[in-house]
C-alpha cells in the first residue's frame, strides 16, 4: 500500500481490500522506523489514530461517502488540536495543549480522517528550510543531508516519505509550495479566505492560508472539498460557495492561455529546474494550451514588501507569548518585566526574534509611513500586476523555487534565505490560488513547477495540474528512501 | 492677571452589549475571577476575533443622537502594549477611522445660557482585565473577566472653560447614554470612566497651554475635584515662573489631589496597524436611517415637549429630563393625576429628596408612580391639602397601601364641611381675644397668624380656601 493516494486507498477501503485500522498501523509502523532519521514529526498519537481508525471502519461499514474517512492524515503542528500538544515549532508552546480545535482540524475528524500526529516546522512557520525549529530539522527523504524546504517541511517530507497519505500545511509565503517543491509533491495554496484560519496559530494574518500537502492535485482536490468553506469564527473567511473541486478535474485543456512571466526565468534561476520548467510547458502546448509571455514588472519589490508585512503583523501577533497564562516561563522572575524580557528570550528561537524586531521598527513612530505604509503600496500594486496579466492569460507558469533542495545549513545568511520564496512570495501579498508540482529533476533532486490562477480560481488551477499529472509522471516518482525503507 | 481654563474630556462608556466586543462571552459585571473568559479573552493560540454587532448598533445610536457624522467604512487597530491584564498584548481599538466622526451636544449653564460642546470622535474598542495587587502573597492576581468588554471612547474638543462646565457635559453625556439605553453609565462601578485633559492660558491668548491628563476620576464630583485642584497647581506654577509638564496625572480622591504618573508611561509608542483579523465594517444609509428610526425620545426633545406639552418652565423640563428615569416617572405621575406642574414639583421635589437621602434609583422607589399619582390626584381634588400630602408621602413610605387607604387610616380627609369649619373658627376667635382686637384695630397681618391657629386646630385638615373666606367673612361680621 506504500506510495498509494487518496483517491487509490479510498477505493481499497470500500472494496475491503484493506481496513483503516490496517492503514494506521501500517503506518504508524511505518513512522516508527524511519521518523527518526527524518525528524518530520514531532509528535505522533498512536493511540487516538487507532481509535480514530476503528471508528472509520464502522461509518465505512456503515456506507460512509467521505473519501477521506479512515485515510491516515499528518496536521502541521500550527493547527489547535484538543488533547494533543501543539507545538508551533517553538520552545514557547512545547507544553502547550490546547483545549480546542481547529476549524480544520475539526473538518477532518468529521469526515473520518485518522490524525497519525503533528508534524515538525520551522518556528511559527517562520523559515524557508525547516531548521528554524525548536525540535531540530527535518530531513528531506530524496537527499537526507538537504532541508526539506519550510515552513511545513515536515508535512511535505511525511507525505513524500509516506509517512502519511495526506497532510495540512499553511501557506504564508511559500511555506506549502516551497516544501512540495523540495520533496517531490504537490502543495497547495487556496485563495486568502477559502480555508478558515481559526485554530491555525497566526504567523501573519492578511498572508497566512492553509492547505493541502499530498501526492497528486486529484487529492489536493479532495482534501478542499474538505477544508474549504465559509467558518464564522474567522471574519476573513469568505462566503462563497465551495464547489466540488473534484467535479472539472478532467476538463480537457485546448484553449487555456498560460502566461509565462519573463521576471520568473530571468538571472538566480538554476538551469535544470528552467529546463524542467520549460519542458513541462511543452507538455502543456500538447495539451492544447498556448504560452504568452507576460510581465510581473513590481514582483522584484515583493520580498521587500513581504518582509516588512509580515514581520510587522508578527510582533503583534506573537505578543500574547507573555509567560501570563500559558506556554514557555523563565524560571524565578523577580519582576515583570524581568518575566517578559527572560521568558521571550528564552523561548524563541533567533528566526522569530529577529522578525519581531523588524517588525516592531517598522511599525514604530517615524518609521510606519516609510515601511508598512510602503509595503501595503505596493502590495496593490503586485496585485494590480496579477489582475492586469489574468486579462491576458488563464494561469501563469514558472519555478516554485530558484533551484532545487539545498543543504542543510548552507544558508546561514538570513536575505539569502529569504531569497529562496522570491517566485511564490507575490502570490500570498496578492491572496491567489498557487500550487506546485513535480515537473522533473536536477541532479536527482525534485524539481517544483508553480502555477497560480485568479481569485477562487482553484478548481481550474487544480484541473490544470491534473491534466499535466495525467500526462507525466513524476508526482509517481519516489526517494529511494521508501523503498529502502530508511537508512539502515 | 485672569487665566483661562481648557478642558478636555475622554470618556470611556461600557456598552451594555450582553456579550463581548469579539467573543461571546457574558459581560456581567461582579462575576468570581476568571470565570467569563473564553479562549479568545485568554488570547490562546489561533483564536481569531468577530465583532458584536449589537456593539456596533450602539455606537451608531450614539452617534446619531450627537448629530454626528456616521464613518460608512470604520476600521479597528492594534495598540501594541504589554501589559499582564491585556492578554493579546494589543488592545483592539480605531485609530484613524472611527465609528463616529464629528458631533456636538449642548449643555444650559445655571443662569439658563445654553452651550454647544463639540465632540471630535468616539470609536469603538476592547477593555482590558484587571490586575489585582492585594491578597496574592507579593505577586499580582490577573481578572480577565471584563478583558474584551465593548468601550466606547467619546472625546471631546477643547470646548469647556471650567470644571463646572466640564460635569455638565459629563452629566449630559450620562444622561445621553441613558437614554439610548447603551450603557448603565455607572461611573463607581466602571461603567463610565473620564480622563481630563486640562491646561490654562492667559485670557485673550489663543494657543492653548501645555495641558496635563487627568486618569481615575470615578464620579461627578470628583470631575470638579480632581480639576479645580490641577488649574490651581497649573496656576500657582505659572504664576511662579515655572512651566507645566505635558504628562498623565492620576487623582487620588482621598488626598483631594493630582500625582505625577511615571514619565516611562508616557512615551509608549503604540505601533498602531489595522487589525488583519477584522474586515473593515462597511455601513451603509439604510443601515443608517433603520438605527435613526429606532431611537428614543432624547432629553433635548423631551424637555421641549414638556414646556410646550405640559406648560412647565424650561429649568423644571431640564431637572425632569436629566434622567430618563425621572423622566419617564414624571410621566407616569402626570398621566395618572393630569396635573404636570403639580407632578413636576413632587417628582423634583420631596420623592428626589428621598432617592438621594437613600441613595435609590428610581427603580428602587419605595413610592412608584402610579402611587405618587394618586396622591398628587388626592391633592388636586380637594381631599387633602398640600400639606397633610406630606404627611400621606411619609407614610407611604414604610406602608404599600393604596394612598385612599392610607387617608382614611391615619384620618387626614380634608374637612370640607363648612359648619365644622365655622365652629373651628368661633373657637379661634373665642381663645384668642387680643389678636382679633388688633386685627379690627386694622392690624392686617394678624390675619395670618388666626388662620394658622384655625389650620393647627384642624391638625391641618380643613381646606385652606374655606378657612381662609370663613375667618375673613366672621371677623367682618365682628366689625360690623
Amino acid at each position: 500500500m506504500t506510495g498509494k493516494t487518496i483517491a487509490e486507498l479510498s477505493r481499497s477501503l470500500r472494496t475491503g481490500e484493506t481496513s483503516s485500522v490496517e492503514l494506521t498501523r501500517h503506518y504508524l509502523d511505518r513512522i516508527k522506523r524511519v521518523n527518526s532519521d527524518l525528524n518530520a514529526y514531532i509528535t505522533v498519537c498512536e493511540e487516538q489514530a487507532l481509535a480514530q481508525a476503528e471508528a472509520a471502519d464502522k461509518r465505512l461499514a456503515g456506507g460512509e461517502s467521505s473519501p477521506v474517512c479512515g485515510i491516515p492524515l499528518a496536521h502541521k503542528d500550527i493547527f489547535c488540536t484538543r488533547g494533543i500538544t501543539t507545538t508551533c515549532g517553538s520552545r514557547m508552546l512545547a507544553n502547550f495543549v490546547s483545549p480546542y480545535d481547529a476549524t480544520v482540524v475539526e473538518k477532518f475528524n468529521a469526515a473520518g480522517a485518522v490524525t497519525l500526529g503533528k508534524t515538525n516546522m520551522d518556528e511559527f512557520a517562520m523559515g524557508s528550510s525547516n531548521e528554524t525549529s525548536y525540535f531540530g530539522p527535518v530531513k528531506n527523504p530524496w537527499d537526507i543531508k538537504r532541508v526539506p524546504g519550510g515552513s511545513s517541511g515536515g508535512s511535505a517530507a511525511a507525505v513524500a516519505a509516506d509517512l502519511c497519505v495526506m497532510a495540512t500545511g499553511t501557506d504564508t509565503g511559500g511555506s506549502i509550495r516551497q516544501p512540495a517543491a523540495f520533496c517531490g509533491i504537490t502543495g497547495f495554496k487556496p485563495s486568502y479566505g477559502r480555508i478558515s484560519r481559526f485554530g491555525m496559530i497566526a504567523f501573519a494574518s492578511s498572508l497566512d492560508q492553509a492547505g493541502p500537502i499530498c501526492k497528486s492535485a486529484e487529492d489536493a482536490a479532495i482534501m478542499m472539498n474538505v477544508m474549504a468553506g465559509l467558518d464564522p469564527r474567522d471574519s476573513t473567511s469568505v462566503d462563497l460557495a465551495v464547489p466540488d473541486y473534484t467535479a472539472d478535474l478532467e476538463q480537457p485543456l485546448d484553449g487555456l492561455r498560460i502566461g509565462i512571466p519573463r521576471q520568473h526565468f530571468a538571472a538566480g534561476l538554476n538551469a535544470d529546474v528552467e529546463q524542467a520548467i520549460r519542458d513541462g510547458l511543452q507538455e502543456f502546448e500538447k495539451l492544447g494550451a498556448s504560452l504568452i509571455d507576460i510581465d510581473l514588472p513590481n514582483n522584484h519589490l515583493s520580498v521587500s514588501a513581504y518582509y516588512v508585512v509580515a514581520p510587522a503583523e508578527a510582533s503583534a501577533n506573537l505578543s500574547r507569548y507573555d509567560g501570563v497564562r500559558y506556554g514557555y516561563r523563565c524560571e524565578n522572575p523577580v519582576d515583570l518585566d524581568d518575566m517578559y524580557k527572560r521568558t521571550r528570550s528564552e523561548g524563541f528561537g533567533d528566526e522569530v526574534k529577529r522578525r519581531i524586531l523588524v517588525g516592531t521598527y517598522a511599525l514604530s513612530a517615524g518609521f510606519y509611513d516609510a515601511y508598512y505604509r510602503k509595503a501595503q503600496q505596493i502590495r496593490r500594486l503586485i496585485k494590480q500586476d496579477f489582475l492586469n496579466a489574468f486579462e491576458q492569460v488563464d494561469v501563469i507558469v514558472g519555478p516554485t523555487s530558484p533551484h532545487a533542495a539545498f543543504e542543510l545549513g548552507a544558508k546561514s545568511d538570513p536575505v539569502a534565505m529569504y531569497l529562496e520564496d522570491i517566485y511564490t512570495i507575490a502570490v500570498n501579498l496578492a491572496g491567489l490560488p498557487g500550487i506546485s508540482i513535480p515537473a522533473g529533476f536536477s541532479k536527482g533532486l525534485p524539481v517544483g513547477m508553480h502555477m497560480v490562477a485568479g481569485d477562487f480560481q482553484e478548481a481550474r488551477l487544480l484541473n490544470v495540474a491534473h491534466k499535466f499529472q495525467r500526462a507525466t509522471d513524476w508526482h509517481l516518482r519516489h526517494p529511494e528512501f521508501n523503498s529502502g525503507e530508511g537508512l539502515s | 492677571m485672569s487665566w483661562e481654563t481648557v478642558i478636555g474630556l475622554e470618556v470611556h462608556v461600557q456598552l451594555s452589549t450582553r456579550s463581548k466586543l469579539f467573543s461571546g462571552t457574558a459581560t456581567r459585571f461582579g462575576a468570581e475571577p476568571n470565570t467569563q473568559a473564553n479562549i479568545y479573552d485568554l488570547a490562546l493560540p489561533g483564536t481569531l476575533p468577530v465583532m458584536n454587532e449589537a456593539a456596533l448598533e450602539m455606537a451608531v445610536r450614539f452617534g446619531l443622537a450627537i448629530n454626528a457624522e456616521i464613518g460608512k467604512k470604520s476600521v479597528f487597530d492594534r495598540k501594541n502594549y504589554f501589559y499582564p491584564d491585556l492578554p493579546k498584548g494589543y488592545q483592539v481599538s480605531q485609530l484613524h477611522y472611527p465609528i463616529v466622526g464629528s458631533g456636538s451636544l449642548t449643555i444650559v449653564h445655571e443662569d439658563g445660557s445654553e452651550k454647544v460642546i463639540g465632540i471630535t470622535r468616539a470609536h469603538m474598542e476592547e477593555d482590558a482585565g484587571k490586575s489585582l495587587h492585594e491578597d496574592f502573597h507579593g505577586m499580582s492576581g490577573i481578572d480577565l473577566n471584563r478583558a474584551g468588554t465593548p468601550l466606547l471612547e467619546i472625546v471631546s474638543e477643547p470646548d469647556l472653560r471650567s470644571a463646572k462646565e466640564a460635569v455638565a457635559y459629563l452629566k449630559k453625556l450620562h444622561s445621553i447614554i441613558r437614554y439610548l439605553d447603551i450603557s448603565d453609565g455607572n461611573m463607581a462601578q466602571g461603567s463610565m470612566r473620564c480622563d481630563a485633559n486640562v491646561s490654562i492660558r492667559r485670557a485673550g491668548d489663543t494657543e492653548l497651554g501645555t495641558r496635563t491628563e487627568i486618569k481615575n476620576i470615578n464620579s461627578f464630583r470628583f470631575v470638579e475635584k480632581a480639576i479645580n485642584f490641577e488649574v490651581t497647581r497649573q496656576r500657582e506654577i505659572l504664576e511662579d515662573g515655572g512651566r507645566i509638564v505635558q504628562e498623565t496625572r492620576l487623582y487620588d480622591s482621598d488626598r483631594d489631589e493630582t500625582r505625577s504618573m511615571r514619565s516611562k508611561e508616557v512615551a509608549n509608542d503604540y505601533r498602531y496597524f489595522p487589525e488583519p483579523d477584522l474586515l473593515p465594517i462597511v455601513i451603509d444609509d439604510a443601515y443608517i436611517e433603520a438605527v435613526r428610526a429606532d431611537l428614543p425620545e432624547l432629553p433635548d426633545q423631551k424637555g421641549e415637549r414638556f414646556v410646550a406639552e405640559f406648560g412647565l418652565s424650561p429649568y423644571d423640563a431640564g431637572v425632569l429630563v436629566s434622567s430618563r428615569d425621572m423622566a419617564q416617572f414624571f410621566e407616569r405621575v402626570v398621566e395618572i393625576c393630569g396635573d404636570a406642574k403639580l407632578s413636576a414639583n413632587w417628582v423634583t421635589g420631596d420623592l428626589l429628596g428621598l432617592l438621594n437621602k437613600n441613595n435609590w434609583e428610581f427603580a428602587e422607589s419605595p413610592i412608584s408612580a402610579e402611587r405618587l399619582g394618586a396622591l398628587v390626584a388626592r391633592i388636586k381634588d380637594n381631599t387633602i391639602s398640600g400639606k397633610i400630602a406630606k404627611t400621606v408621602f411619609e407614610s407611604m413610605i414604610d406602608d404599600q397601601d393604596g394612598v385612599d387607604a392610607i387617608i382614611d387610616k391615619k384620618g387626614l380627609m380634608q374637612v370640607t364641611d363648612s359648619g365644622a369649619i365655622e365652629s373651628l373658627i368661633d373657637e379661634v376667635i373665642a381663645s384668642n381675644p387680643d389678636q382679633v382686637q388688633q386685627f379690627r384695630d386694622g392690624k392686617e397681618a394678624v390675619f395670618g397668624f388666626l388662620i394658622g391657629q384655625a389650620m393647627k386646630l384642624s391638625q391641618g385638615k380643613a381646606n385652606p380656601a374655606q378657612v381662609n373666606q370663613i375667618l375673613r367673612d366672621k371677623l367682618n361680621q365682628l366689625s360690623g
